[in-house]
Order: C-alpha cells, then structure tokens, then sequence
C-alpha cells in the first residue's frame, strides 16, 4: 500500500526491465541506423532516469556517448489549474537539439497527455529533425492521437488502477507495479510534486 | 396628563437616590418620587427589574443637517438618541453651512422642535465658517439659544485666535469646548503613532497633536478664566494635564468617548476597516485604561459619543480617503453597563453623572434630577438585556458603528422627555 | 510541499518554507527566460488585470513580461484613464473588472490595505504589487531572490536597510521578510526618515550612523529617496544626504570584501549611491535583481493561480 492505491500485481520486475531497456535500446540504434544523429530527453521524474539507463546500454553497444537530457513539463501540464506542482523539477537539456532526432522516454505512456505537453516543451526549446517516443510500459486508454515507437510492454490495465514503475535508484526496488487506486487518488504514473 | 412608573429601582446621586420607588409625573413635572404612590387617571408601567435615571444627555454629536442629510438628518439623529437611551443631545456646528450665526441655531433647534425625539442643544462656532480667522456672533447664538461653542472637527489653529474666543466668550458664561488637534504636527495622520502607523503603513497621528493643544488651551483658560470642556480626550497624558488643571481650580472639563474607552488601535487589522477610522484616532491600550482610570477617578466629567454618521459609501473604501468618525448614541449606554458598570470599575451612581449629570452641568442647561418639581426627562434601563449590536436596527442612517457584531448588557428600553414617551419597550414612539 | 495561498499580500503571512518555494520555483523559471522562445503555456487561457492605480513603469513592465511569459492574457488597467478619477470608487471599479471573468489582480495604489480590500471584494487571487506605504511583497521576494542566488544562504545574514524606512512600501515587506528568512536586520535612516516603530517590522537595530553599522554588513540594502519636493523635506539637501547617508566609493573601505549592494531601483546617481557602487562589479546585484523580478513573478502567478480546486477563479 501507497499513496497511489494497493498493489494488486507486479507485473514488470527488475530483470525484465533491464532486458525491455536492452531490446529498446538495440531498436532505436537499428531504427535510426547508428547513434550518430540520436539525443535522449527523459521526462522527469522516472523518464530521465530511464533515458539514462537507455544512454549507458548505446554506449556500451555503439561506443558512443549520446548526448542526454531531461525534460519537467509542469509549465505545459493541461490539469495545471487543478493539480499544482508546486516543487517544479528542472529542465536540463544542455546540448543543441536543433537537427537531431530526439527520443522522448518516459515511464508509463497512459492518456498522452504528459507526452502532448513534452512535446510542446520540446519546440520551445528547439526544432529536432524528429521526435520519437520510448516508453517502458504501454497501458492503453489514450485520449490523444499519440503512439510510442518503442514499448517496453503492452499492460492492459482498468481505469481505475494505477501502472507506476519504481526505481532502484529513487526507490531502492526496480518494478512495475500494478495499483488499485485509493478513493480521490489521481490517475498517473507518479504522484504530482515528486516524492 | 399623568404618568406613573412602578417599582423601578431609581438612581439619582443629586439626591442620593439608589432605591426601589415609584415616580409621579404631572404636566411633564416629576410631582412625587415615593414609595405607593397612586393616581387617578394616566399611564400606569410597572418597572419592576428596570433602572430609572434623570435622562441622559449627549454633549457631542454631529446631527448633519443642514448640508449633509444623506449623512444623517436631525428627525433620525434624534431617533437614534432615543433609540440609545439619551433625552438631549449637544449638536456640533460643522454642518454646511457652519452654525456660526443665530440663523443656523434657530434653524437647528426649529427643525428640531418639528422632527426631534430628544432635545437639541446647540453648538456654535468659535470662527466664522470654522475658519479659525474671524469671531462668531456668539452673543447673539447665544441669545437665540447657543449652549456652548466649538471648532469641533479641526480645532481652532493660532493660540491667538483661541484666547481671542476664550476671552470673548467668558461674558455669556458658556463653555469652549475644544477639539485639540496640531494640524502642522497631524499633518495627513491617520492612525495613531506608533505600533499602528508602522504596521498598516500610514501616516501616524501622535498623541503630542493633541496634547500640545490640551497644554495650550488650559494655559489659555488660565489667561481668560473661560471655561473649558476638552473633546474627545484620548491619550493618558492629556488626562493628566486635565487633572493637573482641575487640582489648580481651573474651570476645565473633558468628555471621553466610548471607542476610545473600549477600542484600541490594534483593533485596526489587516482589513483596514474604516469604521475604526476616528479623529482623535484610537490609541493605545495603555491609554485607554488611563481614561477608564480617570472615568472612574472622576478625572473624566462626561462620556460623549462624538456620534459621526457617514454614508456607507464615503466608508467602503480606502482606509486613507474614507471619513473621519464612528456612530455612537446607540451603543454608549449599554458600553458603559457593560464594560464599566457590570464588572464593577464604576458604580451606577457614577455611571448618571457620566452621562446625565455632568454633561448638563457643562452644557449649563436646566438640571435634571429625580425629585419633584425636576422636568420628567428619564431614561429606563434594563440592565439585564442581552443583545448583540445589529447594523439593521440602528435608527441612525448610518452604520459606521466599531462596535457592530459585539454583545452587551443593558439597555434603554423606555425614556420620557417632559413626560412624553419617546421610547416605548425598545421602540421609539412615533 | 504544499502551497496553500491564494493571494500575496501580506509576506508576514507565508512561512521561511513557503518563501523557499518562491525562490526555487523562480529558479526554474530561470531555466524557461534562458530558451530561444522565453514562454510557456503555464497560464494559457487566464486573465490577468493589471490594476495599477499610480503610476509606476518597472513594476508594471515586470509583471507583464511575467505574464507574458507565462502566456496569460493580460490587460493593463489604471493610469490617467483610471476610473477612479471619473469618480467610480474602488469597489465599483473592481466589481466591474470581475463582470469580465478575471482571474487574478495584480494592484499597485497609493493606499494602504487596497490589495486586501480588492481581495475581499473581488474573490479573484490578488497580488500586492505595492500599496501606499503599506507592504511590497514581490519587491521582497525578488530581493530575497537576488541576495539568496548571491550568498546562497539567507540564514544568519546582516542586512542593513538604509534610507527612507518611514515611507517605505518595501521596507514593510522587505524587512519582515528578511526575518522570516533568519537574517539579522539593522535600519540605518535619519530619525527624519525612520517609522514610529522600526522594532514592529521587525528591526533589530537602529542607527543614525551609516559609518558605524557598515562593517557589520553583509547586504547593504539602498532605498530610493523620495526627491519630488523640498519644502518640508525630511533632510536639508541632498548633497547633505548624500554625506551622510550615500554609498560612495569613500566608504567602500568600511564595508566586508563580500558585502552585497542592493537598490529595488529607480536609482538617484548621486544621493543614495555614486556610480562607482551602483555599477560595481562585484558588489552590485541591483541589475540581478531587476532580472530576478520577473522569475519570481511568473513564479508568484504559477504558484498563486495553480492547484485551486474548481479552476484559475476560485
């Protein structure tokens, strides 16, 4: 039990990610032939750490170091005027995205709302030459014309559960899990405002 | 016409009255105060459990008219003088036009002669259009009925001016009554110096504004030897010049008001409520327990409300362009009872002279007290009502009451001027 | 973290963490002013009035870029065109804003206790940007802003305030403010220029003597003195301000190697500071601070207008 709702099942553990991570990895470097034109921009909080994990497993197989981001869409968030954020994470993009071929990478893709607002960050930071989208969890139920390029795994999931992925990093466990939500609990893959 | 009141428990310390007694009134004369008294035909109450006093007097309200009727008018003025429990009240003179010539006293006292519910005494100005520059027709105000006279609202300025009015004003024995306010050292202020004026960020008005003419006008009152009645007293060291002058014999008196008794400056809070906003402005708490001090000393001669109506909407807005003043002839008898009388500071005794005998003697109009032959002005108190001061029940047009919301004990329930009822069971007798 | 403000008026009301969350929330703004394209959407869709019954450029050019940043709908109300002066009142004028479906005020007025007034009249959320002598609390922030980015604490801080405390809105934000925040707070005026009660702000102490508290500070905070009239002025001229209470390259050698130089600005060159302190390289945040006004604006309006329960207009 969480603040997110009661566990009902784990349906990603720590192996699976890390071979998900190795499969998505090999596609991306096959897609986009080679890492050569290739930058990552994780969405914060769980996004960046993937993407790093995503830019470690390109190095080890191209021998090249990506350049590597992170993105905080709280000022594009659609729901800003009734779920504040207010400990706002910071953008972190230090590299020239104008030309590359962007690979957003977040968690858990869901409605597409979070990846409609990553995109619209995107732009105003600068003009990549493509965006594609990696996700390790897709659960369906979108509510915007948005598809990933990469999944880690399709979880068919209720509106009514949660689909959170924890981290050994921040959580110290690696884990998709599966949540009914608690009564007034909001719908998405980690709670508003970190933790 | 005959009026007799039953069983009242009736207070009089001109005549060292505090007992249960029935009070006999004839052609508007009291006729007898006994015990068992009995009529033939009249109006019969019986007042068991209520108090009767010589009927109260308010030396220092601002009736408005004529000029600023939406204000207040002196047919509702009078209103909310009965309403409060007062059979007379003292009217300022800075209406528009200024009361400074005998045309605006007869004006005054025929208006209320028509429309009143109380007596009306009237105060005219010390300087023509209070100007504080020429001389008022005080001789002839004052045959035409002029109780006293008074720059109330600025004060006059120049000490030389003053002690011109004072000197020209000892030959009619009628009191100056002055409203001691420095406009140089004032200035723009609008709430007190100190903790008030840094916190909300105004301009401060300081004790000294007022003391310095406190200091000044009894020094004056020294040169002429004309009487003075200071308004509106506020702080703890103007009472002490007032009872430095009284223990020297000067013909010196002071009215103290209720917000200043009973309100302090923090009780302006962040929604700088403007009916707070008064001239001399609320000051400390240690001020106010002074005045109490000198309430209950005898340093203080008269509470007077300094009764300042003002239009809603001169007072929604902001704090430092809305009026000066605070409405208070329908909440001063019953702050009194309650902070005053029922917790002991003062005795009921004490409470008449405050309000009823004092007040006359300043005014120098006829004495009222509760024996036969006195006019039947009476004010009847019950000193266990409880009530909550209501915006809506004010008689006055006016709500600019500090008080509004607050929970007091006692109250005026009938009063008689000349043995009519103005004031009947809380209701005033149209 | 939670933020539960629905107005900025009174600093005195948000806590040392609710400040925090001001100043760090403006760093990330920082991030958005340093793009190519210095908006977001943050505010699409929300209107803010700026209703700024006296005259004032910076302030109001400040909370437009913020708006504007932002990408809220913004209109500029007040000047010479100000209702007020047709002799609508204030309550009037306000509830006629809010037939328009506003979001939030943002009000500068001569007078003291306005923005609560408006607060309370309009239900909208409400910034105080500057009332009368009263408070300034966005002035506050970006100053805290400005000398927390510099010194990267704000604890135990000497800050000394010098000049025109008495008639000054910022001061009644600033100084309660710094307090808030643990720093120490020395007013440094003639008596002239001081508030009845500087110890009510929240002064630690209070001096006559710029000279003598110079070497204990770690901020010298200048005040701008007020030079529209003379007759009655609180100080005989400003050449004698200027002796007396002017930052000047001749008492740079009194102030700490590190001691900080803040002014909320318009500067007078030549009374309060000499050119050599107000453009000194290492010393002078006064251009930081302009910057810093318009990140912790948009981060006041993020804050402010964010997580209401039924939407911008709660």
């Amino acid at each position: 039990m969480n603040d997110a709702g009661t566990v009902k099942t784990v349906c990603m553990d720590a192996d699976e990610i890390e071979r998900s991570l190795t499969r998505i990895a090999h596609q991306i470097l096959e897609a986009n032939k080679g890492a050569e034109h290739i930058a990552l921009v994780g969405i914060v909080t769980r996004g960046d750490l993937l993407a790093k994990r995503l830019a470690e497993k390109i190095e080890a197989i191209e021998g090249t170091k990506v350049p590597l981001g992170k993105l905080d869409i709280s000022f594009y968030r659609d729901d800003f005027a009734t779920h504040l954020a207010p400990e706002v994470h910071s953008t972190d993009i230090l590299f020239d995205l104008d030309g590359k071929t962007v690979v957003l990478v977040d968690d858990v893709l869901y409605t597409g709302r979070t990846i409609r607002a990553a995109l619209d960050a995107l732009m105003d930071i600068g003009r990549p030459a493509a965006v594609q989208l990696a996700v390790l969890v897709d659960r369906g139920h979108r509510e915007l014309p948005i598809r990933a390029d990469y999944v880690g795994k399709n979880v068919p999931s209720a509106a009514d559960e949660n689909v959170r992925l924890f981290l050994e990093e921040v959580d110290g466990k690696s884990e998709v899990e599966i949540l009914e939500m608690n009564e007034g609990a909001r719908a998405g893959a980690a709670p508003l405002g970190g933790e | 016409m005959a009026l007799l009141l039953k069983n009242a428990h009736v207070i009089d310390p001109q005549v060292g009255l505090n007992a249960t007694a029935d009070i006999l009134v004839r052609d508007g004369k009291i006729v007898e105060v006994g015990q068992g008294l009995s009529m033939e035909k009249g109006v019969e109450r019986d007042l068991s459990g209520k108090i009767v006093v010589p009927g109260l007097v308010d030396l220092h309200v601002h009736l408005r008219e004529p000029g600023y009727e939406q204000k207040e008018d002196i047919a509702s003025g009078t209103r909310a003088a009965a309403h409060g429990g007062f059979t007379a009240v003292c009217c300022m003179p800075n209406t528009k036009p200024v009361i400074d010539s005998a045309l605006g006293v007869e004006y005054v006292l025929a208006r209320a002669a028509a429309v009143g519910k109380c007596r009306v005494h009237v105060a005219g100005s010390c300087s023509q259009g209070l100007k504080g520059e020429t001389l008022s027709e005080m001789g002839d105000m004052v045959a035409h009925g002029a109780v006293a006279f008074t720059d109330d609202g600025r004060g006059v300025q120049g000490a030389g001016m003053m002690r011109r009015v004072m000197d020209y004003a000892v030959q009619f024995d009628r009191v100056v009554m002055s409203h001691c306010q420095d406009e140089d050292l004032v200035g723009e202020g609008q709430v007190n110096e100190g903790v008030a004026s840094t916190r909300l960020g105004m301009l401060g008005w300081p004790a000294e504004g007022e003391e310095i003419q406190i200091a000044r006008d009894i020094a004056l009152c020294r040169l002429t030897g004309c009487p003075l009645h200071v308004q509106h007293l506020t702080t703890a060291r103007g009472l002490e010049l007032v009872r430095a002058a009284k223990a020297e014999g000067l013909p010196v008196t002071c009215e103290v008001t209720p917000h200043h008794l009973f309100l302090t400056e923090d009780a302006i809070g962040d929604d700088y409520n403007t009916s707070l906003k008064v001239n001399p402005p609320l000051r400390t708490a240690a001020d106010a327990d002074a005045l109490i001090k000198g309430v209950a000393d005898g340093t203080v001669d008269a509470i007077a409300t300094d009764h300042a109506p003002h239009i809603d909407f001169e007072k929604d807005r902001e704090f430092e362009l809305a009026p000066f003043g605070m409405i208070g002839l329908e909440t001063a008898l019953s702050l009194v009872v309650t902070h005053l009388v029922k917790p002991g500071v003062i005795s009921w005794e004490r409470a008449v002279e405050l309000l009823a005998v004092r007040p006359r003697q300043i005014l120098r109009i006829e004495r009222v007290a509760l024996e036969a032959g006195s006019t039947a002005d009476l004010t009847v108190i019950d000193p266990e009502a409880a009530w909550t001061v209501d915006a809506a029940e004010f008689a006055s047009k006016a709500v600019n009451s500090g008080f509004i919301g607050a929970k007091l004990t006692g109250r005026a329930t009938d009063v008689y001027v000349g043995g009519y009822a103005t004031l009947e069971d809380g209701a005033i007798v149209e | 973290m939670a933020f539960n403000h629905k107005h900025l008026i009174d600093i005195t009301e948000y806590s040392a963490d609710d400040i925090m969350t001001v100043l760090e929330t403006a760093v990330r703004f920082k991030e958005v002013n340093e793009r190519r394209i210095k908006q977001v959407p943050t505010l699409k869709g929300t209107t803010v009035v700026n209703m700024f019954n006296e005259p004032s450029t910076r302030t109001r050019s400040s909370f437009e870029i913020a708006e504007k940043r932002l990408s809220a709908n913004s209109l500029n109300f007040g000047g010479s065109s100000t209702s007020t002066v047709k002799g609508e009142s204030l309550v009037d004028t306000v509830e006629t804003l809010c037939s328009y479906k506003i979001d939030m005020i943002i009000v500068r007025d001569k007078h003291a206790g306005v923005p609560r007034k408006i607060a309370d009249v309009s239900g909208v959320h409400v910034i105080d940007a500057g009332d009368g002598k009263h408070q300034h609390p966005t002035q506050a922030l970006l100053d805290l802003y400005s000398i927390w980015q510099a010194k990267g604490d704000l604890d135990k801080l000497h800050v000394g305030v010098v000049g025109d405390i008495g008639h000054s809105r910022v001061c009644g934000s600033l100084i309660p403010a710094l307090k808030i925040m643990g720093c120490e707070v020395t007013v440094i005026a003639p008596p002239t220029l001081m508030p009845a009660r500087p110890d009510v702000l929240g002064a630690d102490h209070v001096t006559a003597k710029l000279d003598e508290a110079l070497p204990e500070l770690d901020v010298v905070y200048m005040l701008r003195i007020q030079r529209e009239r003379l007759e009655g002025a609180p100080y005989p001229s400003l050449r004698e301000y200027n002796m007396l209470y002017g930052l000047t390259k001749e008492r740079e050698h009194l102030m700490k190697p590190d001691a900080l130089i803040c002014h909320p600005g318009p500067i007078n060159r030549g009374v309060e500071l000499d050119s050599y302190m107000a453009d000194h390289p290492k010393r002078s945040v006064i251009l930081d601070q302009v910057y810093a006004g318009i990140l912790t604006r948009m981060a006041e309006m993020y804050l402010l207008l964010g997580g209401s329960e039924d939407g911008f207009a709660a």
